[in-house]
């Protein structure tokens, strides 16, 4: 190889290696920034800000789901099986919510330590499966849950 | 270097060799496209939570693969441009920047549509969905520097500097899902582990992914041609070429 195309090679190497440790140092000290949500820990750990527009995620967590009788209003509680919170919402829920799922809920931390959801989106997992071999799996109780280390980076 | 490598540098030989290619590979993508689709939509099973709407994963995950192999490519001619300074590299780039373009915008619209009724969102400020934006903008970029500059050589080293510094953002899409905590779901298939779908769901998405290769192939020589003919205008052999038809 030439001197001439040596030196060249060199800038670009210069240039893919210097932003990339460049973008890598700041998106390490953005590190919590760029969390879409709070984990159940992070929030017990008082971490998340309280009385400001937060999101948590976890699992809703099985038996927890209170429904209101004459209103939209439900409570659930969302865990990373560390730890739980519990949230409060008043709203239409994604057709994919239900116990054992996990979700993502946008909202306030009230004094109580309670998030009161505007929002709540559903967090489908990376699994995937016909309607038939879930049904198998769930009778052989071997259905593949997400582990709570999804939630909590 | 071996010779090819040195052939591939003129643009005679280059415009001969992909006009022999491009039939195979169309018929190919064409198979390949056609059979995925029907086998995708008609044959594969439903999922158990998301019922019908998953199928538009035999779109959502090829159109993203292609958008981000096709930015690799883009990067990887551009310096190869940079470096030996070969015009065919620089053409290569050049024509790849639409096509990475309107696959990220397939793969951005496609996870909206999904989004809606399965996260119940079309658009979250989520890593993974904001680092797939930036691939897009990287691309226009691109494209829209390619088109300021009057000079094909200068425009051709702009681009190519700019690719090469997005070039970090494909490593940011493909592990945001790990490092952070993101809406969008983690990888179903991973080069260590067994696929988390069973093979009638993965098969004909496999086949479609393989089609969107060959399709992208093919798009990329038909440009790649036509950016040749157009630079190469003013030399013997286009000349004879255009008057011997």
């Amino acid at each position: 190889m030439n001197p001439k195309r040596r030196q060249r090679l060199f800038i670009v190497l210069f240039i893919v290696v210097g932003v990339g440790i460049a973008v890598g140092l700041t998106l390490f000290a953005l590190n919590q920034n760029i969390n879409l949500f709070y984990s159940p820990t992070q929030i017990a750990q008082g971490e998340a800000p309280e009385g400001r527009r937060i999101r948590a995620g976890g699992m809703v967590v099985d038996g927890s789901v209170i429904r209101s009788q004459e209103s939209l209003e439900v409570s659930f509680e969302i865990t990373d099986y560390e730890n739980t919170v519990r949230v409060e919402y008043a709203g239409i829920l994604p057709d994919l919510f239900r116990e054992g799922q996990g979700i993502v809920a946008q909202g306030e931390l009230d004094s109580r330590g309670v998030l009161k959801a505007v929002e709540v989106l559903a967090k489908h997992d990376e699994n995937y499966m016909p309607p038939e071999v879930a049904e198998a799996l769930e009778k052989a109780g071997k259905m593949p849950r997400p582990a709570g280390q999804e939630f909590n980076k | 270097m071996p010779r090819w490598f040195y052939q591939l540098a003129s643009p005679r030989w280059c415009y001969q060799i992909t006009g022999r290619l491009l039939p195979g590979f169309s018929i190919v993508a064409l198979l390949l496209l056609l059979g995925g689709t029907v086998w995708a939509l008609a044959f594969a099973p439903a999922d158990y939570q998301q019922g019908n709407s998953f199928r538009i994963i035999y779109l959502h995950v090829p159109s993203a693969i292609l958008a981000q192999s096709c930015y690799m490519l883009m990067a990887v001619a551009g310096a190869i441009g940079l470096i030996w300074k070969m015009k065919v590299a620089d053409m290569v780039a050049k024509s790849c920047a639409p096509i990475g373009a309107t696959m990220a915008v397939l793969a951005l619209l496609t996870g909206a549509i999904w989004g809606k009724p399965t996260w119940g969102s079309w658009w979250v400020w989520d890593a993974r969905l904001t680092s797939m934006l930036i691939l897009f903008f990287l691309y226009l970029g691109v494209m829209a520097l390619n088109s300021a500059i009057e000079s094909e050589s200068t425009a051709a080293q702009a681009s190519a500097v700019l690719a090469l510094v997005g070039l970090v953002n494909i490593p940011i899409i493909k592990y945001s899902v790990e490092w952070w905590n993101t809406l969008h779901q983690p990888a179903t298939f991973k080069l260590t582990e067994k696929p988390a779908m069973p093979a009638e769901m993965w098969l004909p998405l496999l086949v479609m992914v393989i089609g969107f290769y060959c399709f992208f192939a093919v798009s990329l020589m038909m440009r790649l041609r036509n950016e040749i003919l157009r630079r190469e205008r003013r030399s013997g052999w286009v000349r004879d070429l255009l008057l011997s038809k």
